[in-house]
């Protein structure tokens, strides 16, 4: 063993050291040191969130891969599955927009991809702090053209995601991306070495000096110092990922290559240490052949890199001038780094000299860390805090909810998106609940939407959790289809502090139990801990960010949130319930950050989603929509606008419990709503339909011909506004925040 | 794009590798939009030195239909095929959204099925889209009725507010002398179904039906 360079600073616990010790029976050298340094990293590791995680139901008759791989692999028949995967890149993200947020585009396309899926779509989920604070504005805009700019350049579409603005993300925006690919069944590979001799070819960029550190960089908090870690984040380069998707969906077709990972987080050493690990094979690497962009790069900066734009092969020996062939006429540079061996050991070789060699094990399976959980004394405590008195205006208050960031329209956001690309794009951004993608390959379509409502979570993260995972599901059965698998991305603080890591526990609890009772499993996940700034110690609102996939096995079932038809009845189901805890209303128009939010319970929310379900796979359904954001007032707003066309809805008619106050009945953000507009003749029997799955449903209005939006409880109009009106508010508040117009 | 003139339009269409292609064995060819080289130095400007595009000329200059969509116009312009240039968006931002374009003359290779004065529905997908052109030769352009389509509002007045991106005399397509090479910044290929267009109609099918009938003739 060679020691080239002076033991170097890890950011390893004394625990943690020791255990290294222990399992390895010796001292490592600091190339090694540096090796344990990443694979224990919680980026890495996850070793604060494996124990909690492990509570998620993963499992259904169409999971094909679970948790733990790259991709979360679910079976759609017909000989074909949907790979997807969500991580977040918030660290890179805070400072340095543009390229953190493109190259979390660009690391999220490698994890279908390496799966063997055709990368089909991207979504993304954005939070941010006061939308008028210099920073904030800096962040949202780099971040649109990091996302807009990788993505449209590959040609992938992003078709959906959602924005959420809220002070605790002022320091640490959350940047979570998600990739959703298509493969046949059969041609589905996964991260393992299976075959002793099979050699290792890494393809793609070249490996610098950028990202080194990246993970470790995603492991602590963010303040001052954090711009000196600026050249820990990773630049991108989309041509080659375009480049690198063809020419690796092209290999994998000559059937000679059995294992593949892309390298994203911990460079090599992650890509080597894993696919050793789970094949139980070991590995050898030589340094001294990997194609580089600089002179000079030594071995713990080799294996440590996070240079963009590779991927790691295990191709069959026989087969390998057929592989190369591939990556040549795609002009992509590679080299061959190694091999399979028998054993489990990862051993890395640099100018003729072993330089490391360690099990993957010790590598791969960093210890559990048992985190302390303990409540928080959050503001929320109890109910004291003064009931604010019923505005008297509430046209003017439904005016100014609907010019609130978190609710306005983001055609800002996607219109810089290319989510036509691929010709698949049916229902797309804005029109629908979630985005379709119709499938050329076979006739389904595919449903997808990414959710999560901080203030919620943060006010109670087993409701808030729980709820983001129902509100997915809501929006999926919206546009006609069955929510069959979800991932999902965790952002929260530091889990060094107990309140926090409770936090995490409640929400993870709280996904359990909603996934368990829908009857949805998780396929996949990401966690991102210390989104905290270190100055002031504030860490974001716990944010789990859902992301469901549905499927669509009947074309006719697509549907939208635009009104249609002048004469259609319009109907609510789900009840109306006073739980004014983290709505809209409350944070922004009371300034009231306390109250308990809404109650999710899964009984409630299936009956509620399979009533819609069911009624739209009839065919009686003419435009669905759920409530969320701003309440029924605001879900009801949208559809008339983007049917352009009226509404006249009789407020009394709204199922309600316990609803007292009329700013309760419309800006409430009770779960387990949906507005329906049908046809008269219909109305009966999806009425019925409702009671025989237990929702609580009735007809409260109808769509008009005029553009009036009216409201109105016993023949005494509430909210009376223009269409046109509604529009304004609604369309132009984010274009004015952010390009200064009046 | 290939889905759609395949599978849409049943015409038999093959992706040809940009070293191999020759022009020799095909009736027409279609540069598709995309980032060629990434969009590295000036949107097409590589792609328009690749032998490739040698081949393009040859087929232009033989009167066989070439349509350049997006990315594909950037290219035949950088070529030299097509007069003009591309500046970025008035914008300055990455533009994805439904247009209307309005046909401005039924005499090409892509537009004999389209009235004059008839609007489609197409989105477009750009950064770089505004077209401009001098004022001398946008006369030329316009005289010879080389614009095919412009965008239009929901009127059909090619108003500057359904102006996108800013192009000179809201220009969207326009055509060689001969009418059969086409450059269009919209993409019809992405409105040729009508699950996919928000209209319902397949606007964009009447211009690779339009070529399709131009080589059978």
């Amino acid at each position: 063993m060679s020691t080239l360079s002076p033991p170097i600073k890890t950011h390893l616990t004394r625990e943690e050291a020791e255990e290294i010790r222990k399992r390895l029976g010796r001292e490592p050298n600091p190339v090694e040191w540096g090796m344990f340094d990443i694979m224990y990293s919680e980026h890495c590791s996850y070793k604060s969130s494996r124990p909690m995680l492990s509570l998620l139901p993963s499992r259904s008759p169409r999971v094909v891969v679970g948790p733990g791989y790259d991709s979360g692999i679910v079976d759609i028949g017909d000989g074909y599955v949907v790979a997807f995967k969500v991580e977040s890149h918030n660290h890179p993200s805070a400072i340095e927009p543009y390229n953190g947020a493109a190259t979390g585009v660009g690391g999220i396309v490698r994890d279908v991809l390496c799966v063997g899926a055709r990368p089909i779509a991207l979504l993304d989920s954005l939070r941010f702090g006061n939308p008028r604070s210099g920073r904030t504005q800096w962040l949202f805009k780099h971040v649109v053209r990091g996302i807009g700019d990788y993505g449209n350049c590959i040609g992938v579409p992003t078709v959906a995601g959602e924005v959420e603005f809220d002070s605790s993300f002022e320091t640490n925006c959350l940047v979570n991306v998600a990739c959703v690919g298509l493969a046949k069944r059969e041609d589905i590979i996964l991260a393992e070495f299976k075959e002793p001799g099979d050699i290792l070819v890494l393809v793609g960029g070249p490996t610098g000096r950028d990202g080194i550190h990246g993970v470790t960089f995603a492991s602590k908090t963010i303040g001052q110092q954090s711009e000196e870690d600026r050249p820990a984040v990773q630049i991108g380069d989309p041509f080659t990922k375009k480049l690198l998707i063809e020419a690796v969906l092209e290999a994998l077709k000559t059937g000679q290559v059995r294992g593949l990972k892309d390298l994203g987080g911990g460079g090599l050493t992650c890509a080597a240490s894993e696919m050793s690990f789970k094949g139980g094979r070991g590995v050898e690497l030589n340094l001294d052949r990997v194609h580089v962009r600089e002179e000079g790069m030594t071995p713990y900066e080799l294996v440590l890199s996070e240079s963009q734009e590779r991927m790691l092969f295990a191709v069959n020996p026989q087969g390998l001038s057929q592989v190369l062939r591939v990556f040549e006429k795609y002009g992509l540079s590679y080299s061959i780094v190694g091999k399979v061996t028998e054993g489990g050991n990862v051993s890395v070789f640099f100018q003729g000299e072993k330089v490391a060699e360690v099990p993957s094990e010790i590598l791969a399976q960093a210890p559990v860390i048992r985190r302390e959980a303990k409540e928080p004394s959050l503001p929320a405590d109890g109910q004291n805090y003064p009931t604010p008195k019923e505005p008297e205006n509430l046209n003017e208050v439904f005016l100014s909810l609907l010019a609130l960031p978190n609710i306005a329209s983001q055609e800002w956001v996607f219109q810089q998106y290319d989510h036509e690309v691929g010709v698949r794009s049916v229902v797309k951004p804005g029109e629908g609940d979630a985005a379709v993608l119709r499938l050329l390959e076979i006739p389904k379509a595919i449903a997808l939407k990414a959710d999560c409502n901080s203030r919620h979570a943060y006010l109670d993260p087993f409701y808030g959790h729980a709820g983001a995972l129902a509100e997915a599901a809501r929006n999926v059965v919206c546009v006609g289809a069955e929510p069959v698998a979800y991932a999902d991305c965790c952002n929260f603080g530091n889990p060094e502090k107990p309140e926090i890591f409770w936090q995490f526990k409640r929400g993870i609890e709280g996904l359990a139990y909603m996934g368990r009772g829908l009857g949805i499993p998780c396929v996949g996940g990401n966690v991102s801990f210390y989104n905290e700034d270190s100055e002031t110690g504030v860490a974001v609102k716990p944010s789990t960010v859902v992301v469901m996939l549905g499927l669509i096995e009947d074309l006719q079932w697509i549907t939208t949130l635009a009104l249609k038809n002048p004469g259609d009845c319009v109907l609510v189901v789900g009840e109306t319930r006073p739980e004014m805890g983290g709505s809209e209303y409350y944070c922004e128009i009371h300034r009231i950050n306390q109250g308990r939010p809404p109650a999710a319970e899964a009984a409630r929310e299936k009956a509620s989603l399979q009533t819609v379900l069911k009624a739209i796979r009839a065919g009686y359904v003419s435009a669905a929509h759920d409530c969320s954001k701003g309440g029924l007032a605001v879900a009801l707003a949208l559809m008339a606008v983007q049917g352009k066309l009226g509404l006249k809805i009789e407020l009394e008619h709204v199922p309600c419990r316990g609803v007292t106050r009329k700013d309760e009945l419309l800006f409430s953000e009770t779960y387990s709503r949906f507005i329906l507009a049908v046809n008269e003749e219909n109305v009966d029997v999806v009425l019925k339909l409702a009671s025989r799955e237990g929702a609580p449903a009735r007809k409260v209005g109808r769509v008009v011909d005029d553009a009036v939006f009216l409201l109105q409880a016993s023949g005494t109009p509430v909210i009376q506004v223009d269409l046109a009106e509604i529009e304004e508010r609604w369309r132009e508040a984010i274009p004015r925040i952010m390009e200064g117009k009046n | 794009m290939v889905h759609v003139l395949k599978n849409v339009l049943n015409v038999p269409t093959e992706l040809v590798w940009h070293k191999e292609f020759k022009h020799s064995g095909y009736d027409a060819v279609v540069l598709p939009g995309g980032f060629s080289y990434g969009d590295h130095l000036r949107c097409g400007v590589i792609a328009a030195r690749s032998p490739a595009m040698e081949e393009v000329k040859l087929m232009a200059e033989e009167g066989k239909p070439v349509l350049g969509i997006c990315n594909g116009f950037q290219i035949l312009v950088e070529a030299e095929i097509l007069p003009g240039a591309f500046l970025p968006n008035d914008s300055l931002k990455f533009i994805c959204k439904w247009i209307i374009l309005r046909c401005e003359t039924a005499h090409t290779a892509f537009t004999s099925l389209i009235s004059e004065g008839q609007m489609l529905h197409m989105p477009i997908a750009h950064h770089e889209g505004r077209y401009f052109h001098e004022a001398e030769a946008l006369k030329a352009l316009s005289f010879s009725r080389r614009i095919v389509f412009r965008y239009v509002d929901e009127k059909g007045e090619p108003s500057s507010k359904a102006n996108p991106n800013g192009a000179v005399g809201n220009i969207a397509a326009i055509a060689n002398e001969r009418g059969n090479v086409l450059g269009i910044m919209p993409h019809p290929e992405r409105a040729s179904e009508p699950i996919l267009n928000p209209s319902r109609r397949r606007d964009g099918a009447l211009i690779f039906q339009s070529m399709v009938d131009y080589i059978k003739h």
